[in-house]
């Protein structure tokens, strides 16, 4: 187990590690929904909880059943069910109190049981040995991230609805650029905290 | 012992998620019995909450117009939210101005019913009912027009006023869908209802009613629209039609004869071939019993070698331009291609028709 304070780690999962621009996992609903920044906010908002509260559950669930009872081996299963039922939880949550928040998501809300970085955080708190308070910070750090990135893009985006793309890079393209782009631009935090 | 563990932790996390789930699913989701206040109080219901707005409105037998059945494409089930509805949604937007918007219009397949309500729909709706029939002919009228007449079976009789239509329900791959066709026959025809169906190549169903046959059940709604004609005896109507666009104006003119034999009324209709010609000599009967009644064909394309043609030719709008002095007392009724209507209205207003005489509808 890493000695890392929580703190810390909740702060290389933003910066330094940042799961969707450092690990490029999340890439899909990232690419989808990142045109305008309400949207963007909102979904950011869905996934920081969605991966803060499947972190802390599925640590549970691995800590006190899977390890102890040695089936270890079962945990992409039960890590899987726990998001899918988790993200079920968000959309009906998010359809009682924001309707058009949840018609401006449409298909991502649900797909987000299937974002890579939802997983991958609750991986790499397996991988990496964190204990319960350092897998807290690692998974609201990592939601904070892919949420601070995907509402830097939305604010990028609508920079560049003003500005001259040449025509082969318009849409997705200049977007992966933009996104690379940035990537580098994290990458000059990178000397500040290290948590591999 | 651990592939026992292994079955029973799993089984046992997906049961724990599936009763959270649940308990969520109830608390969130269920919304108890909701009021739907329709027209200040003119009608009250209790519905399930959580369906959208349309579907509670049509179990509870108040018709809103809907073709496409709640799929965001057709536009028609417009009503006015007065409160509890929630903001106007995204989906929306492409249907409703912003004009409508800020007076509360939303498309009812949108809204969710989650709380008390309090809506606002045009009077006539709430006269809407659903009417099954049985088909007692089925005519073809021209290659690709043909004529349905419904005898009506539950309720026995429709009251409608003469240019207002019905929706048919027909059956699709994904289940029943509704289409609008106006009621051909005239109002003091209430055991009946005629549709003129033209058929579009892979139009589900213009397809399926040129199939029924006689004796055929049928299930359709009605009437709805907007169609309000002048009662004032001295009002001169024009019809103007294309296509199937004859339905509503062959309800007008026989009832306005049932009522008034001699009011001054003009039929103007146009086709591209005479292969297109149909009712023209029904027309032509109904002309020689009442002499204020004016037919005109006219034929868009050039003559065929074989065809033989006495009538107008070219488009109907120049035949409208001919036939009308300016400055009369007139009501008009449209029809057709959007083209048609646009290049129609231009010459009825220089006739001096006033926007509000003048009802279309373009399809």
């Amino acid at each position: 187990m890493s000695e890392t304070s929580a703190w810390v780690i909740l702060i290389a999962a933003i910066f330094t590690n940042n799961i969707l621009l450092s690990n490029f996992l999340g890439m899909c609903s990232f690419l989808a929904c990142s045109k305008q920044i309400a949207t963007a906010l909102g979904l950011g908002a869905a996934v920081i909880f969605v991966m803060t509260g499947t972190t802390i559950l599925n640590y549970w669930i691995y800590h006190g059943l899977l390890v102890p009872l040695k089936i270890d081996h079962l945990q992409f299963i039960v890590f899987i069910a726990v998001i899918a039922a988790f993200v079920q939880f968000v959309e009906m949550f998010i359809e009682r109190f924001s309707p058009p928040l949840y018609y401006a998501l449409g298909i991502f809300l649900p797909l987000i049981t299937v974002n890579c970085a939802i997983l991958g955080a609750s991986l790499f708190m397996v991988i990496r040995k964190y204990s319960f308070v350092q897998s807290v910070g690692f998974g609201l750090g990592a939601g904070l991230g892919w949420a601070l990135a995907i509402v830097l893009i939305a604010g990028l985006q609508r920079k560049m609805l003003y500005s001259n793309v040449p025509w082969p890079f318009r849409g997705v393209a200049i977007t992966m650029i933009i996104t690379g782009l940035m990537a580098m631009a994290f990458m000059g935090f990178a000397g500040m905290v290290n948590i591999q | 012992m651990v592939y026992v563990w292994a079955i029973v932790v799993f089984v046992g996390v997906l049961a724990g998620l599936s009763i959270l789930l649940t308990v969520a699913e109830r608390l969130l989701v269920d919304y108890g019995v909701c009021q739907v206040d329709i027209n200040a109080g003119e009608k009250v219901l209790e519905v399930e909450g959580g369906q959208t707005l349309l579907n509670s409105l049509n179990s509870e037998k108040v018709f809103i117009p809907s073709a496409c059945g709640g799929k965001v494409s057709c536009g028609f089930c417009k009503v006015t939210v007065l409160s509890g509805g929630g903001a106007i949604l995204p989906t929306e937007r492409a249907f409703v101005t912003r004009k409508e918007a800020r007076a509360g219009v939303r498309l009812a397949c949108q809204v969710k019913v989650r709380e008390d309500m309090q809506i606002r729909i045009p009077e006539d709706l709430l006269n809407v009912k659903m009417f099954s029939a049985t088909v007692k002919s089925a005519l073809t009228l021209t290659h690709d027009i043909k004529e349905i007449r419904m005898a009506l079976v539950e309720p026995a009789e429709i009251s409608h006023r003469p240019g207002q239509y019905v929706q048919v329900q027909a059956p699709s791959s994904e289940g029943p869908v509704f289409r609008a066709y106006s009621v051909a026959s005239p109002v003091y025809e209430p055991n009946v209802v005629d549709l003129v169906i033209r058929i579009i190549p892979g139009g589900i169903a213009s397809t399926y009613l040129h199939s029924v046959a006689e004796g055929d059940p049928m299930i359709f709604t009605g009437p709805y629209g907007e169609f309000r004609l002048n009662e004032d005896p001295e009002t001169e109507v024009i019809c103007v039609g294309g296509g199937a666009g004859m339905a509503p104006m062959r309800n007008i003119i026989y009832s306005i004869y049932d009522r008034w034999p001699d009011r001054s009324c003009w039929l103007f209709f146009g086709c591209r071939t005479t292969v297109d010609i149909f009712y023209l000599k029904e027309y032509q009967e109904l002309a020689a019993k009442h002499p204020n009644f004016h037919v005109v064909y006219a034929l868009s394309d050039p003559l065929g070698p074989d065809e033989k043609w006495d009538g107008e030719t070219g488009f109907i709008h120049l035949s409208v331009d001919k036939h009308l002095d300016p400055g009369v007392k007139r009501q008009a009724f449209l029809c057709g291609p959007p083209p048609m209507i646009d290049a129609v209205m231009g010459v009825l207003e220089a006739k001096g028709l006033r926007e509000r005489d003048i009802f279309y509808d373009k399809f």
